[in-house]
């Protein structure tokens, strides 16, 4: 009979997987996925922990706070970013954001001297940064989120040139600086989750509660504005507004997780396909919970993984970078192949 | 000079000879770009120490100056036809070897053979490098092949994922072997370090700009599919065989002796196509003539940027590059 082999298809595992998570409620999601990300936490904070414990362990709380931060910074900033525009493969660094940020770093240093900006207070020279890097995001995104034409694809290679270029020309400028100067800067530049210079710490997590609490208040109007311009519109959502509001939260954020570890391109993308993956619905109520946490999870228990198990040091971006790239590249012939 | 326009209406003969008087002048242009090239720099070469036959200004005009200018010029030629060959052969304007994985693949060959055997002589090294750049060619060629729809955007976005994808292996491993540093210097193309004796490899690109010049319309007719090569009587599978060698040699052996020229064989075919249209029997000198002319200029620029220290030609490439990338990217949206 035609009917029963209709009724009963044979799922395949990946199918059933997915059935099993979807029936799942999202409260019970996040719990589970709360409980092991403080079950990291813990234990990236307390393993092997002997000798000077003074010493050690308030670096290791120094290291996983900016963990988590930038968990928190990249995971919202890229969904608010892939609701804004309404698909699920942009995110802020595939569209140069994060090399936008170094580039007005670098030009702060050119304009006014690496020694200056070396020994300025670093809530001031942040402050600068986050002031001409939101400015000029939003006159750029703005322009190119509001053409006529939105075709996804020359968005996306306009977001890597832009990246590009802005990498080349903060290159070319660091280059351009005196050599002494150069170097204070470099130091500058390559940060990563081992030496996270712990006064800013305290300012972007103040700063990302701010941004995550008006984020929060806005939840509901994300889900309408995830369903497309014109039905956001139509429901009487002041699209314009409400887009560069987004746009100025996603610049903020980015510029705190870049200014704090540097950039990791794929890791929003990554989170974010994750979440969508283990969130039943749309809401953002749950999404947005589920990505921090599935980003705290990567992050501490990534770089877990690699200094405890296999003895590496700081690689976990270029295995982010790495696996994110795949899954972009799936992602993209998947679109196309539907 | 005749325009455009009438163009169809005048011989054929006279046509040919217009054009190359054209292409003569062009190149002519060139040759007064690299002389010029030849007397910048950091030690004194002027003219007038030349004319009062100074033996050092002498030795640095055969050691240094005169190799740099010919490297510059080859690399430049090379890149830029191997980035014309690649759109023939993908069918598409806005891919070229270092958006579709041929450097980076080239880049990891260099890596593997580096941690494997340090020692081996550059020509082991560049043999290498072609290898792992021919696979990485082929891989995306594959990929491309399994894409029904030949999205003009989606195209250079899979290829440039697919490089971005082994350069992070590359890292990886230069990480693992403590090679960053070496990495980037190939990462970044950079005529500094060219010297009699370091770049006579670099010939070997001129024989395959030659080959590529003689093979050209073959490349366009492998870009129009399988069939319609075969139907044509040509044999598909060679041709896209020979492509990808030309493109991948060019490639490796650039990455190898001066390092990645970004942007430049996108750039260069297109616009010789903005300017002369698609005949390409015209666009291969033409595209080898502005891909000499530009990378002279962009050396020329940083040289004199930031006199006496020196920026690499790759990172002054990458910036006009991109920039003019982006102009191509959205004339076609605002057209």
């Amino acid at each position: 009979m035609p009917e029963a082999l209709l009724t009963a298809p044979r799922l395949s595992a990946r199918t059933r997987w997915r059935e099993a998570i979807r029936s799942t409620p999202p409260g019970l999601v996040i719990g589970i996925l709360a409980i092991a990300a403080v079950v990291l936490v813990a234990v990236f904070l307390t393993i092997d922990l002997k000798g000077n414990i003074a010493y050690i362990l308030p670096r290791r709380a120094i290291k996983v706070s900016a963990m988590l931060l930038v968990a928190v910074a990249v995971g919202v900033s890229t969904l608010l970013f892939q609701t804004v525009t309404a698909n699920r493969i942009l995110t802020p660094s595939i569209m140069g954001f994060d090399s936008l940020y170094i580039l007005v770093q670098t030009a702060l240093a050119f304009v006014a001297g690496a020694a200056t900006l070396a020994t300025a207070p670093s809530t001031l020279k942040f402050g600068l940064e986050i002031l001409l890097m939101v400015g000029f995001s939003a006159f750029l995104y703005r322009w190119m989120f509001t053409g006529a034409t939105r075709s996804l694809h020359l968005l996306l290679l306009v977001g890597i040139v832009l990246g590009t270029l802005f990498r080349g020309f903060s290159s070319l400028l660091q280059r351009l600086m005196e050599p002494s100067e150069f170097i204070i800067l470099q130091d500058l530049f390559f940060a990563s989750f081992n030496n996270v210079d712990p006064g800013l710490l305290g300012v972007s997590a103040v700063l990302i509660a701010l941004v995550c609490v008006g984020v929060w208040r806005m939840r509901h109007t994300l889900d309408v504005l995830a369903l497309g311009r014109e039905v956001a519109i139509n429901v009487g959502v002041d699209h314009k507004r409400v887009v560069m509001r987004v746009l100025l939260a996603c610049s903020l954020l980015v510029a705190i997780s870049t200014a704090l570890v540097g950039p990791v391109t794929f890791f929003g993308l990554l989170v974010v396909s994750l979440g969508y993956q283990l969130c039943r619905g749309f809401r953002h109520a749950w999404l947005l919970p589920i990505v921090v946490l599935i980003g705290a999870i990567a992050l501490v228990g990534g770089q877990l993984l690699l200094e405890r198990v296999f003895g590496f040091a700081t690689a976990l971006s270029v295995i982010i970078e790495f696996t994110g790239g795949i899954l972009f590249l799936y992602l993209l012939l998947k679109g196309s192949l539907k | 000079m005749t325009t455009t326009a009438v163009r169809p209406a005048a011989p054929a003969r006279r046509n040919r000879t217009g054009e190359t008087a054209r292409l003569v002048a062009a190149a002519v242009v060139v040759l007064v770009i690299a002389v010029g090239s030849i007397f910048v720099g950091v030690s004194d070469v002027s003219l007038s120490a030349l004319m009062a036959n100074d033996a050092g200004a002498w030795e640095i005009f055969w050691v240094s100056r005169v190799p740099r200018t010919v490297a510059v010029v080859l690399a430049g030629m090379a890149v830029a036809v191997a980035g014309l060959i690649m759109q023939l052969m993908a069918r598409n304007r806005f891919v070229e070897p270092s958006t579709v994985g041929t450097v980076e693949s080239a880049t990891l060959g260099i890596l593997v053979v580096t941690v494997l055997a340090p020692d081996s002589p550059i020509l082991t090294k560049m043999i290498v490098a072609s290898v792992f750049a021919v696979l990485g060619t082929a891989l995306f060629l594959a990929i491309l092949r399994r894409l029904p729809a030949r999205n003009t955007l989606l195209i250079p976005l899979v290829g440039i994922m697919l490089g971005g994808i082994i350069a992070a292996v590359t890292t990886f491993f230069a990480y693992r072997f403590d090679l960053l540093q070496t990495l980037s210097n190939w990462m970044i193309g950079d005529f500094s370090g060219v010297l009699r004796g370091r770049y006579e490899l670099l010939w070997i690109v001129a024989v395959l700009v030659l080959l590529g010049l003689f093979a050209a319309d073959r490349f366009t007719v492998a870009g129009m599919g399988q069939d319609f090569t075969t139907n044509l009587g040509l044999n598909y599978a060679r041709t896209m065989r020979l492509g990808l060698m030309i493109v991948s040699l060019i490639s490796a052996v650039v990455v190898t002796t001066v390092g990645a020229v970004p942007f430049l064989g996108l750039v260069v075919p297109n616009i010789v196509s903005l300017l002369f249209g698609d005949n390409l029997r015209r666009a291969v000198p033409w595209t080898a003539l502005f891909g000499a002319a530009f990378v002279l200029v962009c050396d020329i620029i940083g040289r004199t940027i930031r006199f006496p220290y020196e920026v690499p030609v790759g990172m002054v490439m990458s910036v006009l590059g991109a920039i003019l990338f982006l102009f191509l990217l959205l004339r076609k949206r605002n057209a």
